[in-house]
This record gives C-alpha cells, sequence and structure tokens, in this order.
C-alpha cells in the first residue's frame, strides 16, 4: 500500500467513509471531520508511519504540519518518514 | 437556610506550601510553571508543569502513614493541617458526629498506579504491595482527613474532572446551607505529574510546551500543575458564637451540564451555570466585581468562557476583572477550583486581584479585563469562581465579603 492509500484509508475509517469518497483535496472539514477526529487521525497516522507529527490542537495553523486538505497531509508524512530514514 | 462561611483555609501548591506563601506569589504575580522533574521525563514531548518542590514526606509522615498515603493524600492533608488548625476547631461529641469531608479529585492515586504499573509490566514483578489499592483510591484522602481530624458525619470524594474541587465545595456548602452540618471540611487535591499522567494529557494535544497564557492571542494550550486547597465550611451563626475568625462568605452555586460534547466546551453550558449560581445568590450581575475564570490558557476555553461572561453579564462585563491564577500554579485538574477559591479570597479580603500572568498578546475573542501581568488593588464585595470540566460538567461559586 503506497503511502496516499494508507492516508485516505485512515481518513476514510474516522470519517466513516469509503476510500473512494476521499480525493486528494478533500478537506478534513470537507469529510466531516471534527477536532477531536482530527486528533485521532493524527494518532493513527503515527502509529501507522511510527513518525512524531508535530500538532497542537490550540494553534492548528502554527503546526509545522500542514493539514489543510489531504495532499498536504500525504506530503507531510513523506517528509517526516524521509526524515527519520 | 443557613449562612455558610469559610473560617479556614490551607494550600500547597506550586506557589507555595501554605496559604500566605501562595497568595504573596499571586500578589507578585509569580510563576510556579518550570521544567518537569520525575523518571523518564525525557520520553514526554510536555516537559513544563506546575510541580511542587521541597516537599518531602520523609519527617511529615511516619513510615506506616508514608505506606498508605499517595502524593495527592499528603498535598491534601498538609492542606487541612493548615485550613483546620486556622479555623481552632476541634472535633468531638456532637459536632464530630456531624462534620465531614467533601473533596474534589480526579486522577486519584497516579504516583502510586504509574509505579505499580511499571513494577508489574515494565520489571516484570508479580507482587505488589499489599496496600496498593488503599493508596490509589479517589477517596483515600477524605478518608484519611476523616481520620485525622475525627470528623464522623458525611464524606465522600467528588470526581467530574477539572470541576472536581468546585462540585465538592458547592455540594459541602449545601449541606452546611441545610442544616445537615454545622462544619464541613472541603477542596480538593492532585498530583498527576508522573510519566503515565502527563503522557495521557500530552496525547490530547492541548497542553503547551512553553507557558499557561490564558486570554492571550498567542496562547497554546494548558499546563498542568499539582497540589490541595482544603478549605472550613462553617455555619455563620456557629463560627459568631465562638468567635472565629471569617474569611469570606460562601453565597450561593449552580451547576450545569453542556450535554453536548466530551471535550469541547459549550458556552451555553457555561453562561447556564454562571447565571445560576447568581440566582441562588440572589445576587444582580452588577455586584459581581471580580471572576475567578477557568481560564486554562488552551484555545477553546478562554473564548468560549469569556463569551458565556459577556452573554450573563452584558454590558457590565466589562466592569468587572476576570483572572486566570493557572497561568501561575498550572491546573490541578481535580484541585484546581481550590487553589484558585484563594484568589477569591485574597480579592474580597485583602483587595488584591491576582493577575493572569504570561499575558502577551490581546485577543478580540477575549476582550475582557483579564488582569494582565500585575496584580491589582481594587475594592470588590462579591466574587464568582468558574469550573468547566471535560465531560460538560460545570460548577461556578459565588463568595460575598463579610
Amino acid at each position: 500500500m503506497s503511502t496516499q492509500d494508507k492516508v485516505i484509508a485512515i481518513i476514510a475509517e474516522q470519517a466513516v467513509l469509503e476510500p473512494s469518497d476521499v480525493t486528494l483535496d478533500s478537506t478534513l472539514e470537507d469529510l466531516g471531520i471534527d477536532s477531536l477526529g482530527l486528533v485521532e487521525s493524527i494518532f493513527a497516522i503515527e502509529e501507522e508511519f511510527d513518525i512524531s507529527i508535530p500538532f497542537n490542537a490550540n494553534e492548528p495553523e502554527q503546526s509545522d504540519f500542514d493539514i489543510s486538505n489531504v495532499a498536504a497531509i500525504i506530503s507531510g508524512i513523506d517528509k517526516l518518514v524521509s526524515e527519520k530514514a | 437556610m443557613k449562612r455558610v462561611v469559610i473560617t479556614g483555609a490551607g494550600t500547597i501548591n506550586a506557589l507555595g506550601h501554605s496559604v500566605p506563601a501562595t497568595l504573596e506569589a499571586m500578589r507578585e504575580g509569580r510563576c510556579g510553571i518550570g521544567e518537569l522533574d520525575f523518571r523518564d521525563v525525557d520520553r514526554l514531548a510536555i516537559r513544563i508543569g506546575g510541580q511542587v518542590r521541597g516537599f518531602e514526606a520523609e519527617g511529615r509522615f511516619n513510615r506506616q502513614q508514608m505506606s498508605l498515603y499517595d502524593r495527592f493524600t499528603q498535598f491534601t492533608l498538609t492542606a487541612a493541617k493548615e485550613a483546620i488548625e486556622q479555623s481552632g476547631l476541634e472535633f468531638h461529641g456532637e459536632l464530630s458526629a456531624k462534620a465531614g469531608v467533601v473533596l474534589g479529585n480526579s486522577g486519584g492515586g497516579m504516583q502510586t498506579l504509574d509505579e505499580n504499573y511499571r513494577s508489574v509490566y515494565e520489571d516484570g514483578k508479580n507482587r505488589v504491595h499489599p496496600f496498593v489499592v488503599p493508596k490509589l483510591m479517589n477517596n483515600a484522602a477524605a478518608g484519611h482527613v476523616s481520620m485525622q481530624f475525627n470528623l464522623k458525619g458525611p464524606s465522600f470524594t467528588v470526581s467530574t474532572a477539572c470541576a472536581s474541587s468546585n462540585h465538592a465545595m458547592s455540594q459541602a456548602f449545601q449541606m452546611v446551607r441545610s442544616g445537615m452540618s454545622p462544619v464541613m471540611i472541603t477542596g480538593g487535591s492532585e498530583s498527576m505529574l508522573c510519566f503515565g499522567g502527563v503522557k495521557a494529557w500530552e496525547g490530547l494535544r492541548v497542553m503547551s510546551k512553553d507557558a499557561c497564557r490564558p486570554f492571550s492571542a498567542n496562547r497554546n494550550g494548558m499546563v498542568q500543575g499539582e497540589g490541595a486547597g482544603i478549605f472550613v465550611f462553617e455555619e455563620y451563626e456557629h463560627a459568631k458564637a465562638r468567635g472565629a475568625e471569617i474569611l469570606c462568605e460562601v453565597i450561593g452555586f449552580a451547576m450545569s451540564s453542556d450535554a453536548a460534547d466530551i471535550v469541547m466546551p459549550s458556552k451555553q453550558g457555561a453562561a447556564r451555570a454562571i447565571s445560576g449560581a447568581l440566582q441562588d445568590a440572589r445576587i444582580d450581575a452588577s455586584e459581581v466585581g471580580y471572576i475567578n475564570a477557568h481560564g486554562t490558557g488552551t484555545a477553546a476555553n478562554d473564548k468560549t468562557e469569556c463569551a458565556a461572561v459577556a452573554d450573563v453579564f452584558g454590558p457590565q462585563a466589562d466592569k468587572l476583572m476576570i483572572s486566570s491564577t493557572k497561568s501561575m500554579h498550572g491546573h490541578l485538574i481535580g484541585g484546581t477550583g481550590a487553589v484558585e477559591l484563594l484568589a477569591c479570597i485574597m480579592a474580597l479580603r485583602d483587595g488584591v486581584i491576582a493577575p493572569t500572568i504570561g499575558y502577551e498578546e490581546a485577543d478580540p475573542e477575549c476582550a475582557l479585563d483579564v488582569v494582565p501581568n500585575e496584580a491589582r488593588a481594587a475594592k470588590v464585595n462579591v466574587v464568582l469562581s468558574n469550573a468547566f470540566a471535560f465531560g460538560g460538567l460545570n460548577a461556578v461559586l459565588a463568595l460575598r465579603k463579610i
């Protein structure tokens, strides 16, 4: 499974949607994921990729990790995974 | 209905090991938050907290007591001693039979849990100390206070996360006001600053890595604290008859539930608790001079709380002062309302309003007089103390100068 497929699977599960309903330009808000759902998604991504995502729910826009849409999340993960390697 | 007054106060927290030391720190706007110091702290992303320093159980408690007292119980007994000594009360006969202790607490003996889980899971031991259960149970502190001071009336522990102490004190207030008991010991305590305790909070991603800055536009989360605040709630005539020094009067309370979300606060729920306390105390909004805010320093709480205050007080909201002392002692979770009640007593008795320290940038969503960074001299006659917990469970107390 590619990073993209894994992330979409995690987000789809959180949003209670089919993976086919999640596109690269979907925002979490579009998908109906609230702040608690976001924190849970980030946790699931950290577990899946064995990375630590710098994210503070008090200032989501100031975190180094861009969550503006699914594509941004995937590229953020790719960056963290490559930094780890 | 009986009138209820406070005739004793005790505390231990990151700002001081007594009420005078704590109030002095609040007047000076001192910060008790610093680098956490305990085992495995290097495995945490959040490494700051309002830890109680220089408190050694050895010497204070004997060996048998130490084997039974988790740190939250140690804090509770230390604060209870100060409060009850100040009140001058001794409990025997009928007073002993009726007086009890209602305390707030959220995590119970978390230090004991942490140590013993480590021992059985990490170290692979198959035997634990025989007193693990009586040491970690949430009502251990209330039980030990009842034993130490001979309180034989109603005693129990209230657990509503961050509102535990306010719910407990509301309960004690009702018991004295209704005539059920002439004296109740009340307040709360918490000691979650251990690896497991902080790690759990870290998971929620609402903690700040650098400071607690309530109401400031650049706030970035809460900071945990630890300690206890204990008070003697006494029926007014009982206190007057024995010539006791009265610190202030407790005049009302209200509790409400958001019935909405397990962690996100609700403006309506908070507003109902605040306006309910005004109604219960039979006071007009214009009489309130100061509110000790819940003010956690999270994005969500502070703007919701300010909106609730603005809703209840209308134009009066601009005339009152509201500060969060969590900026100094951290968030004591189940013990927080108790330690914060000290700032209310200081406002009423000494005419000093404790500041919100760490305040750096105005936030249009928190556009109230938050007493930024420096304590202020002001005469106030009525104050409120807010607590809004996870679970959407709220409790607000009203107090008056006497």
